[in-house]
């Protein structure tokens, strides 16, 4: 692909000047890309990466002469094919978007509507530009289908988009993308919302399709990892500025700045840690449990498992597989059906409303998404006031002075005391809830997918924080995860579950140390690394076996 | 305060000042009236003079007193309908929502029932039987509309109570009440508050229509339903005096509507 694009290296297929993309704020316009340069030659893939707010998106929509509502393109050019997006007469540009430039969005499930079949959804770019007709488009998607690997390939676009599963509904927006045989895709985070077993079969797909039919590629991602395997060259933004731009090789074997350095380092966040081994009596101890929503259906099966003192356990799997079933199972919000749990050494109620104020104190809980598990309409004051004053009945100087200093616990201003929560960011918002549940002075924080919603930079910055508070203050986590990464970084022992049991458990070193359970192998094999090869090394591998 | 209501765009400030006029009318009807509320004092449906403003009705009284005193009667049974269906309406709407189960199930099918029936029939049913006064009448409209407001709200509750902050608070072990007034209730508010200002109207017209069918305020209190009915025939004369009361009614109703819009731009500004 590099030999190809070399060839016809002087005439770029997009090419962007200087452009300045702004945004209003509901008081000003205030610039979200600044002065960026950016070419594209014909069957190239771009990797644009960054953390959020850093103007990918922005910038992967401008390629197709286009703005979100309450954005504008301030100055400079957009050139695609020789065409100027930012002159031409809007209807023009309109032709070009969905036949020779197409998009990619990051949630399929999202995106595609509930009540059509694929098919008609994706005849529908191809028969409103005219360029084929609706017994075409069914033929070409058919063949787009199988090329992407998608089973039943003839049948399954009559289905509907709640019929097939979330990596194919993500193959299926990306077929939509290749229905006009596109000159660039722009793909906007197309895997983030997947697991990692499904999210290699996307990255395959992507991979293998545009390489066959040589379209140009730009590839939004904030995974480094992931941007290896299919960039020719990358770009790294932050704050709407170009930080770095060059080959993906050199880049990822030698980074020139400092950002970059840093983001190509969170992946190898502080494996081993010291630990203080004192106090090793388990803590929460559950045995024999199963539980589900239906009579007669457990969706989990038989867990055993223990949560030593100031120790975190990392239960891992990919989505349904009982995982965050297990945390509700111990908060009591589902009883569970057979079996115990014990809570430091006392049997815990299965249900909800039987446990006392004492027992739910010490048992907290943080959330994957900080912005549902703030109420919008509470001041931070509130928020973390609230358990202070439920638990222990502290009241007005004692609960504010009690949350300035938690605040700092936190690493967060104590003049954020007055805020509400949507006047933080999503980094500083997992830090408030992390602040709640430490006002309990809890003995154990479940902590479902805590990280998984945030940038790379910000998920360090809370397990940083979460490992400090366990050596601080002797908290026990239980700690649900389908990242791998991150449990290298914080666990110490791991439990891996798949169809609602546990398959493999232990201490990490025994868990991450062949031989393995094939799914624990599966898992482990399909986090993306940084090496460039990796994708076509697995594949070969796991072809061989 | 005064600030926010500087910042207000044109249409909410032209609704205010309606509304603010409209109080006005109520809290000083008896200096604003030229005439007495039921003083006979001219010919019927004389035209618009120096003495009648707005001319006079079917009987000789004068319009303009009319339709001050008008706003007087109809609005204040308005309001306090309204309020009392929102008290009733939400809070059986949140209790539903946050309990669930049989609870839910309860006051779903009794609200069921009870709008099963057209409100009209409905209302003139138990009017006729339990004859019109204003107590009966505000009872029986304030439960009509209630079920309305309990739709609205259990509907609303029922995305909030999903959301993890919920959880986070039952988990606390919060009690019923305050999951409801602090984490529910607050979140709610932007939708209710516009289905306030859609009942207002609605509840206005509803009254209108029952004084027009006879059922609703008795004569002669002025009332701006009854008057539109009262004056009616004089539209085929060519007359406008039916017409003034209904102007009164579109114009409150507009300027409610304005209003409400502005706080309902404001609070969903806020949600982000």
């Amino acid at each position: 692909m590099v030999a190809l694009h070399d060839i016809n290296k002087q005439k770029p297929l997009l090419d962007i000047k200087q452009l300045n993309i702004e945004g209003f704020d509901g008081e000003k316009w205030s610039s979200i890309v600044k002065n960026m340069d950016m070419k594209l030659m014909r069957g190239e893939v771009l990797g644009l990466i960054g953390e959020s707010g850093a103007g990918k998106s922005t910038l992967g929509l401008a390629a197709m002469g286009y703005t979100q509502t309450g954005c504008r393109i301030a100055s400079g050019s957009i050139h695609f094919d020789g065409l100027s997006l930012t002159d031409a007469p809007e209807q023009s540009v309109i032709e070009l978007r969905g036949s020779r430039i197409s998009y990619v969005a990051q949630s399929a499930a999202a995106s595609f509507n509930p009540a059509h079949k694929l098919i008609d959804q994706f005849a529908e770019g191809p028969v409103q530009h005219g360029i084929m007709s609706y017994t075409e488009a069914v033929e070409k998607a058919i063949d787009l289908f199988r090329r992407l690997d998608l089973p039943d390939p003839e049948n399954i676009g009559f289905r509907y988009p709640h019929q097939v599963s979330g990596g194919q509904l993500q193959r299926a927006m990306v077929a939509m993308a290749m229905a006009t045989d596109p000159d660039i895709i722009i793909f906007d985070e197309p895997t983030t919302a997947l697991d990692v077993t499904t999210q290699i079969e996307v990255l395959v797909a992507i991979k293998d399709v545009i390489k066959e039919l040589n379209t140009a590629a730009i590839y939004i991602t904030h995974d480094l990892a992931v941007v290896a395997q299919l960039a020719d060259r990358i770009m790294v933004l932050r704050h709407g500025n170009l930080i770095e731009a060059g080959d993906a090789r050199q880049m990822l074997d030698n980074p020139k700045e400092d950002y970059t350095r840093r983001l190509l380092a969170v992946r190898s966040l502080g494996e081993e840690k010291i630990r203080n081994e004192k106090d090793p009596n388990v803590i929460l101890d559950i045995n024999g449990v199963s539980a589900g929503y239906q009579k007669g259906v457990n969706i989990v099966q038989d867990i055993n498992l223990r949560v030593k003192r100031r120790k975190t356990v990392a239960v891992v799997g990919e989505s349904g597989s009982g995982k965050t079933t297990v945390a509700r199972i111990v908060t009591g919000l589902l009883p569970a059906r057979g079996g115990q749990i014990s809570f430091s050494g006392e049997r815990l109620s299965p249900d909800l409303a039987s446990r006392d104020r004492e027992c739910l104190r010490r048992l907290q809980m943080i959330y994957q998404m900080p912005d549902v598990a703030l109420n919008p309409r509470q001041k931070i004051k509130t928020i973390i006031g609230r358990p202070l004053s439920f638990y222990f009945g502290m009241k007005g100087k004692e609960v504010t002075a009690r949350v300035k200093e938690l605040l700092g616990m936190v690493e967060l201003p104590e003049s954020y005391i007055d805020r509400y929560p949507a006047e933080l960011s999503g980094g500083e918002k997992q830090r408030i809830c992390i602040a709640r549940a430490l006002a309990a002075n809890p003995d154990l924080i479940i902590c479902d997918e805590v990280t998984s919603a945030l940038d790379q930079l910000v998920a360090e910055g809370i397990l940083n924080l979460l490992q400090r508070l366990q050596n601080e203050l002797g908290i026990s986590y239980l700690f649900i995860t389908h990242d791998l990464a991150t449990v290298k970084a914080i666990a110490d022992e791991i439990v891996v579950m798949y169809k609602g049991r546990i398959v493999e458990q232990g201490l990490k070193s025994e868990i991450l140390k062949p031989p393995h359970h094939d799914y624990t192998q599966l898992l482990l094999s399909s986090v993306p690394e940084m090496d460039p090869d990796w994708l076509d090394n697995l594949l070969e591998e796991r072809a061989a076996a | 305060m005064f600030t926010l209501i500087q910042q207000a765009p044109l249409s909410a400030k032209i609704g205010m000042v309606i509304i603010l006029l409209n109080l006005l009318t109520i809290l000083l009807a008896p200096q604003m009236a030229p005439y007495g509320e039921t003083e006979l004092v001219g010919d019927v449906w004389a035209p618009m003079s120096s003495e009648h403003m707005l001319g006079t009705d079917q009987l000789g009284r004068d319009m303009l007193t009319r339709v001050v005193y008008g706003a007087r009667n109809t609005i204040s049974i308005a309001l306090t309908i309204v309020f009392l269906s929102f008290v009733v309406g939400c809070s059986c709407g949140l209790l539903a929502a946050t309990m669930g189960g049989w609870v839910d199930q309860t006051i779903g099918r009794l609200v069921d029932i009870i709008m099963a029936f057209p409100t009209l029939i409905f209302a003139l049913m138990v009017l006729s039987v339990m004859g019109t006064s204003i107590p009966t009448l505000i009872g029986v409209i304030a439960i009509l509309d209630s079920t309305r407001v309990f739709r609205v709200s259990r509907a609303v509750a029922m995305d909030i109570e999903v959301m993890d902050f919920v959880e986070v608070a039952r988990l606390r072990g919060e009690g019923l009440w305050w999951i409801m007034r602090n984490e529910i209730l607050p979140n709610a508010l932007p939708p209710l508050i516009a289905e306030f200002g859609l009942r207002f109207c609605f509840v206005f017209l509803f009254i209108s229509s029952l004084s027009f069918l006879g059922l609703g305020i008795q004569p002669p209190t002025a009332d701006w339903g009854s008057m539109v009915r009262e004056n009616a025939g004089a539209i085929s004369f060519g007359i406008y005096s039916p017409m003034y009361p209904a102007a009164a009614i579109a114009i409150l109703t507009i300027g409610v509507n304005l209003v409400v819009d502005w706080m309902l731009n404001r609070s969903s500004l806020l949600r982000t």
